[in-house]
């Protein structure tokens, strides 16, 4: 038996995030490159030990490849301790009724082992997704404080916007009476941040009798919630305030990466008592060469700046050639912009070359068609060919440029 | 071959008194350097990546921040079950504390015989180079020596704090050294990197401290040429030492050398380090930026022009700086104008500042000033 630990989180981390096309081809969501350095799943890990919790449990499912071998022994993030510390958990198989994890409520059902071997109280289910810095211990003190026997964290969006998300209906006390899932005439604005924190003995029993129904669809915002509202369990909104973004389509991903260039968004990830960790790279700091130009950009250390940034967040191992403009874009690790290349609104993945005098994307406003605009991006290890052209909204991999240049 | 059989043992501490400054409240060993790096990672990634699984470093004094910065060794991958990294302070067994190498090596004799590698590898912390010593294993095991130095052809730094030319015979064997010799031209001065049989060091040692002789370039060395096989490694890559203060700025300002970044950071012998998880630097509006070295959680806002910056640095807005090393943290607030300046960590300068020294000469200001 492990030493009891209060609370256990989970972060669900097994979603094929098809909605970044290309970047996740090959790569979990929450290994998705973030910010010049980090990586989506920095931040739930980071957060839970500025929190204090020490016991993690990452679900992985589709490609974990990468996302495992970052994440390690929990090394970076101080969760490598004896007793606690951060643990993959895939799908695997057992003696009868074996599964991939056919929803979220499963695979949390799938790994009640894991969580009941350090005997918690609360268990706190995240999802491997958002960018955000929170304080899960306050969220818990709220549960506590409470008596509930599930809180959700709430993001106050605003109205008109409200439709796009899951609301939630409170009373006066923050009790939650009423899910309301995309709604055409909002009551509140209080989003759901998919950020759960259950009592365990609760959460137990409606897994279990979730998992012997076999019309559930086994999802904690579809079957669980509201069986457990249906019963009449005291359910609580938590209030959450500061920088929140779920990063799961290319335009969120694009955004939230350009809000660090922002001095006005408060999203500070070098804040000492807050700080995100990573598994850095080894690599010298950056080199900005004589006639470099270089303005409200993010730089990791390892690239090297000859040509022009403005606007562009560059990760650790990029080499801007002399000539090459990149504006309003992010270029992840090891990726090359060779001479006169122009890159502009832009996602490049890791390791992809963009030939000399290449144009990727184009700004909105040089655009007759606004409607065609949207982020061009380019897939990791892919070679675009010198004088190519990705028009805006465009996605190409290494796989559709040599279909291409098979078709000529 | 890989150099796994090879104890390393790094001296962090010696010719601290040549840049005085900067070893005030630190030890040679942990003098920043680079944007991000400390003296000591460059011997120590060095030996790491040639295979050396056993480092001790010998201190002296003034070894907080080296402790600090080397911790358990896991950023070099020295924590380990198996051997790992020993940090070896003073132990006197009678005298009080050592001053010099053949001391140290004589109070770490229990480290030296309870080591099981075959051979000793020494060296220094003082210079700035990437070296693959399994190239020094392979000729001192293919020339059958029974120790080889390392050497350099060429004119011997200037105020390199210990220096010794050796006469190499065409076979690569040394016949004769000088300690510090007066020669006007190129010779082959040594360098601090000496490979040798661990039990042939220990009983050198033992004889040396037996006769009551300390000065390790004479009595180890130059009195046992006759005696033993001296074998000659000739090293032609970048190296650097920080003898001067202007060698300090020097060897900073050599980074921006596209041809020197690239040997000394080959990607395949990386130099590690203690990681410190900041923010990946960010440029300002109006920021200018020229031939500049800049590590994380820098926030530049002003202009910078030949400088290397390390990690966590500020520059206000209007602030104009020129050939500059700004350690850790420092703070150059707006309007200020800086030329030729070395700053040490924790520096606020305020605004409207202007300090000015000369590229002979940089002005240094200390760890923790506000100016």
């Amino acid at each position: 038996m492990l030493p009891k630990q209060e609370v256990v989180a989970m972060i669900l981390a097994g979603g094929q995030g098809s909605r970044l096309g290309v970047l996740t081809k090959k790569l979990a969501k929450p290994a998705v490159p973030y910010g010049g350095k980090y990586r989506i799943i920095d931040f739930p890990l980071s957060n839970c030990v500025n929190s204090g919790i020490e016991t993690v449990g990452v679900l992985t499912q589709y490609q974990p490849l990468e996302l495992n071998e970052y994440i390690g022994s929990g090394q970076p993030w101080d969760l490598d301790s004896m007793n606690a510390g951060v643990r993959v958990l895939p799908p695997y198989q057992r003696s009868r009724k074996s599964d991939w994890y056919k929803g979220t409520a499963n695979a949390i059902y799938q790994n009640m082992p894991f969580i009941e071997r350090y005997n918690p109280e609360y268990v706190l289910i995240l999802s491997g997704d958002h960018i955000y810095k929170m304080d899960y211990s306050k969220m818990i003190a709220y549960h506590k404080e409470k008596n509930a026997d599930c809180t959700i964290a709430a993001f106050e969006v605003p109205m008109d916007e409200a439709s796009r998300f899951g609301i939630m209906n409170t009373r006066e006390d923050g009790s939650i009476y009423q899910f309301d899932e995309k709604p055409k005439k909002p009551k509140s604005n209080k989003a759901s941040m998919g950020i759960y924190v259950f009592t365990w003995s609760k959460l137990k029993k409606y897994l279990e009798a979730d998992e012997a129904n076999s019309k559930s669809g086994n999802d904690f915002g579809h079957d669980i919630l509201p069986a457990m509202l249906e019963a009449g369990e005291r359910m609580f909104a938590y209030s959450f305030e500061g920088y929140w973004k779920d990063v799961g389509t290319i335009e969120s991903l694009w955004e939230s990466n350009m809000d660090l260039l922002n001095p006005n968004i408060p999203l500070d990830l070098s804040e000492d008592t807050w700080k995100i960790y990573s598994r850095n790279p080894v690599m010298p700091p950056h080199y900005i060469s004589k006639d470099a130009q270089v303005q409200n950009s993010l730089v990791a250390e390892g690239a090297n700046v000859y040509g022009e940034i403005d606007f562009a967040v560059l990760f650790s191992g990029v080499y801007i050639a002399p000539g090459a403009v990149v504006r309003d874009s992010i270029i992840m690790p090891g990726t090359r912009i060779e001479e006169g290349a122009v890159v502009q609104y832009a996602i490049i993945a890791e390791n992809s070359v963009i030939g000399k005098e290449a144009v990727i994307g184009q700004r909105p406003e040089d655009m007759h068609d606004k409607d065609e605009w949207g982020v061009a991006v380019v897939g990791s290890n892919c070679t675009v060919p010198p004088k190519a052209v990705v028009p805006p909204k465009a996605m190409v991999d290494a796989e559709t440029m040599a279909e291409e240049a098979q078709k000529k | 071959m890989n150099a796994n059989n090879v104890l390393g043992i790094i001296f962090s501490n010696l010719h601290e008194e040549k840049v005085r400054e900067l070893t005030e409240t630190r030890t040679m060993g942990s003098v920043p350097f680079g944007g991000r790096y400390r003296l000591i990672d460059f011997a120590l990634s060095n030996m790491v990546n040639s295979g050396i699984n056993k480092v001790g470093v010998i201190t002296k004094s003034n070894y907080q921040s080296l402790m600090d910065h080397l911790g358990s060794g896991k950023a070099w991958d020295l924590s380990r079950k198996r051997e790992g990294l020993f940090i070896l302070p003073p132990f006197s067994s009678g005298g009080s504390g050592y001053n010099n190498r053949i001391e140290s090596l004589n109070s770490i004799t229990r480290f030296l015989s309870h080591s099981n590698e075959k051979y000793v590898f020494l060296t220094d912390s003082d210079y700035i180079c990437n070296i693959d010593l399994n190239e020094i294993l392979a000729s001192h095991v293919k020339s059958g020596a029974d120790v080889t130095l390392a050497y350099r052809y060429g004119h011997i730094p200037q105020n390199c704090a210990a220096s010794i030319s050796y006469e190499v015979d065409p076979d690569g064997m040394i016949r004769g050294a000088l300690v510090q010799p007066k020669v006007d031209g190129a010779c082959n001065y040594g360098l601090p990197m000496m490979l040798m049989d661990r039990e042939l060091l220990m009983k050198l040692v033992a004889d040396c401290v037996s006769r009551n002789l300390y000065d390790f370039q004479r009595d180890l060395i130059q009195r046992n040429i006759p005696n033993y096989r001296f074998h000659g490694y000739e090293f032609t890559g970048f190296i650097s030492f920080i003898s001067s203060m202007n060698d300090y700025f020097e060897s900073n300002m050599a980074l921006m050398q596209p041809k020197v970044r690239s040997e000394l950071f080959n990607p395949n012998r990386p130099i590690y380090t203690k990681v410190r998880d900041d923010m990946p630097a960010r440029y300002g509006l109006g920021s200018e930026v020229s031939n500049c070295l800049v590590a994380d959680g820098c926030v530049i806002e002003g202009a910078v022009q030949n400088c290397v910056l390390f990690r966590g640095v500020h520059i206000g807005k209007n602030s104009k700086v020129k050939n500059c090393v700004i350690m850790q943290d420092s703070m150059i607030r707006q309007n200020c104008k800086l030329d030729y300046v070395i700053i040490d960590k924790d520096v606020t300068i305020k605004d409207d500042r202007s300090l000015m020294g000369f590229q002979s000469y940089p002005v240094f200001i200390n760890k923790g000033s506000i100016v």
